[in-house]
């Protein structure tokens, strides 16, 4: 969210865009450093199930998560930890999923990334892949109910999810309701082990739009200029009651699928190609020479994220477990309705 | 003032739109159409805006119901038949009825199910699927017998804070009539004796009870008083008056529309075998659909389902036993 960068008094318009490139830089940096924190604490046993990174897209899904403000809805998928502390998330919350810790948000019910908070617009994650985006519709089709405007949507997805049956649906029910939804599409060509010639025969999975009466942009995911800007326009457009916006961005994962994931089917050439750059470093480059941020600046914005992270994990790692005698085991929210539980 | 099963649903849904703003309708021409089967006739009229067409998309239907309820909305949304909710089974089972659970933010939306055979509906517009949901935690399945159970238990359903599939019998919507609106009900997880009698029970629910009373009448007739038990919610189950009714009874025999393997039958009978295992006086019994798809001539549907006859000779064999 931005709005804290941006609060201060009007600046030129080459300021404005400093402010915003610095403070999406720090969130893509937090982003990498936190989920280097993960990788680690993985090798180390001390995560309970798996590891999912974001390295690689943390320009994309910063873009999102800066783009959108108080008050809008935000679907994160697995690679966006970086859009999901720009959205306001905090480290604490993120290192309290991944651990597991009672004091959590999902209070050690559900982990890693399937997170959120629905009743302040973060929307947690099902695994089921395409299953959020008509979530958001339906958020912002009450809020059109309940004559809220001026907030929109934004869901993540990645180019696998494109070919589920749900993402169809929901793109079309966004399209017939002209909804402020912008999905976003990560093509960072892989699902997992599958390539995109096993997932999709269009050109471009921008072609899939017209479909559904939906406007497009494409762009370079390495870049996060580039990201900030396709995607602030569509987040614009919606806001404005342009309709729903798809935007398509071409990157790599520069990651396995999973931190159990060797990552070996990767195609060697596409490392070398201009979609296997790092955006974080592309980000950091740019910032220096446009002389936005000293390289000592840089240095110390990284220790002082260093910290931030490991006290946080010292903190979690003291916080309670959950008790499975203290927890309710009720899944529906009115009390003597729920069964199944007594010792029968 | 006579109305039937499927006016009631109506009457419940236009009453929670009367009362509650943060009601609306989504489903497939629910809207100007009033419906497939006209349960929500004129509601688009009379509420305007707040009954609304959706696509043909019975997941994106349920991912908005749910997305409208974390904005504060008690989304009733209509399958067009229970049949074609499967398509719509991931976000029910796996978004709607996770989300209080690991969130603590209920879920409160209706999934109305037009379910149940009729004849000529053959095997895409007949299914029984209640027990498939109610196996997942997080839902509340209710398959009301009654009309004024149509009505009292579809405006609890609305107004209940968790995700409800209201399980509606397509064989009752005409067939059945009442005088009146109820004013009160039984809350939803209670079970209701239809009929009382000394020498076995019947656990059965929806349109089965039906069958059950007339088998009821016709066995009243040899001599033999059947307990009919309307459970009126298949989640939660009413296992103590279940049970209670066996103590009475001493024998068990439980009839399901739907098919053999596993459900609601064979839940009860676990259920009353584990907890009441001394009450019974013979080993208790189902009687549920044949496991094929629900064929289409009436000639098969007639022999597919439990009857009253059926019901009635099942019935007689373990009272002989
Ligand atoms: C409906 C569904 N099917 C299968 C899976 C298992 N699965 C999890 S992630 C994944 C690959 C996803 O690829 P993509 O959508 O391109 O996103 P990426 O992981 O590349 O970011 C698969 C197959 C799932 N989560 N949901």
């Amino acid at each position: 969210m931005l709005q804290t960068v941006l609060d201060a008094s009007p600046r030129t318009d080459a300021a404005a865009a400093q402010d915003v490139h610095v403070a999406a830089y720090r969130f893509m940096l937090l982003a990498r450093l936190l989920d280097d924190k993960f990788a680690a604490l993985y090798r180390a046993g001390k995560i309970h199930g798996g590891v999912f990174l974001g390295r690689g897209q943390e320009a994309l899904s910063v873009s999102v998560g800066i783009s959108l403000k108080k008050g809008d809805v935000f679907a994160p998928l697995i690679r966006d930890a970086a859009g999901r502390l720009a959205f306001g998330e905090t480290v604490l919350d993120a290192v309290r999923t991944y651990l597991g810790s009672s004091l959590g948000p999902m209070r050690g019910r559900d982990g890693n990334v399937h997170r959120g908070k629905p009743q302040e617009g973060y929307l947690p994650m099902v695994s089921h892949l395409g299953a959020m985006i008509s979530v958001v519709n339906g958020v912002l089709f009450a809020r059109r109910y309940k004559k809220i405007s001026g907030t929109v949507g934004a869901a993540c997805v990645g180019e696998g999810a494109t070919s589920t049956g749900a993402f169809h649906e929901a793109l079309n029910q966004a399209g017939v309701e002209k909804l402020p939804l912008i999905l976003i599409v990560a093509n960072n060509q892989y699902a997992y082990s599958t390539p995109t010639h096993f997932q999709f025969a269009c050109d471009s999975l921008a072609d899939k739009a017209a479909g559904y009466g939906v406007e497009v942009q494409t762009v370079d995911g390495t870049d996060l200029g580039a990201c900030l800007k396709v995607v602030g326009e569509a987040v614009a457009r919606a806001r404005r009651g342009g309709g729903p916006q798809l935007v398509v961005a071409e990157l790599l994962r520069l990651c396995g699928h999973g931190e159990h994931d060797p990552n070996d089917y990767i195609d060697p050439k596409l490392w070398e190609s201009p979609l296997g750059r790092d955006c974080l470093k592309v980000a950091e480059e740019y910032l220096l020479r446009q002389k936005w941020m000293a390289p000592s600046r840089v240095a110390i914005l990284r220790n002082e994220i260093i910290r931030e992270i490991e006290e946080a994990v010292a903190q979690v790692q003291r916080e309670p477990a959950p008790d499975p005698f203290v927890e309710q085991w009720h899944s529906i929210a009115t009390g003597h309705l729920n069964e199944g539980n007594e010792e029968r | 003032m006579s109305l039937t099963y499927l006016e009631a649903i109506r009457e419940a849904q236009a009453h929670a739109l009367r009362d509650d703003p943060r009601v609306f309708i989504y489903g497939q021409d629910v809207g100007a159409f009033g419906g497939a089967f006209k349960a929500t006739k004129n509601l688009a009229q009379e509420y305007p805006g707040r009954v609304l067409d959706s696509p043909i998309s019975e997941d994106a239907m349920v991912g908005l119901a749910v997305g409208a309820a974390i904005e504060g909305m008690r989304p009733i949304i209509e399958m067009q038949f229970a049949d074609f909710s499967t398509v719509g089974f991931n976000q029910i089972v796996n978004q709607a009825a996770t989300l209080f659970w690991r969130t603590n933010v209920p879920c409160p939306i209706t999934v109305r199910l037009p379910f149940g055979g009729t004849s000529g509906s053959g095997p895409f517009h007949s299914q029984c699927i209640e027990a498939i949901y109610a196996h997942y935690p997080g839902l509340i399945v209710l398959t009301p017998a009654t009309v004024e159970d149509a009505y009292a238990m579809l405006l609890e359903a609305v107004a209940l804070d968790d995700p409800v599939i209201f399980c509606e019998h397509k064989f009752l919507y005409y067939h059945l009539k009442a005088d009146e609106l109820p004013s009160e009900a039984l809350p939803v997880g209670k079970a209701r004796i239809s009929r009382e009698g000394r020498d076995l029970t019947v656990v059965t629910y929806s349109a089965m009870v039906h069958e059950a009373l007339e088998a009821a009448r016709e066995l009243s007739g040899e001599g033999w008083e059947i307990e009919v038990v309307d459970l009126r919610s298949v989640k939660p189950l009413d296992t103590d008056t279940v049970v209670a009714s066996v103590a009475r009874t001493g024998k068990l025999l439980c009839v399901g529309e739907s098919w053999p393997w596993g459900g609601v039958t064979a839940e009860i009978i676990s259920r009353v075998t584990g907890e009441g295992f001394g009450l019974l006086d013979a080993p208790p019994q189902r009687l549920n659909a044949k496991d094929t798809p629900v064929p289409y001539h009436p000639n098969l549907w007639a022999a597919h389902r439990p009857t009253a006859r059926s019901v009635a000779s099942a019935a007689r064999n373990l009272l002989r036993s």
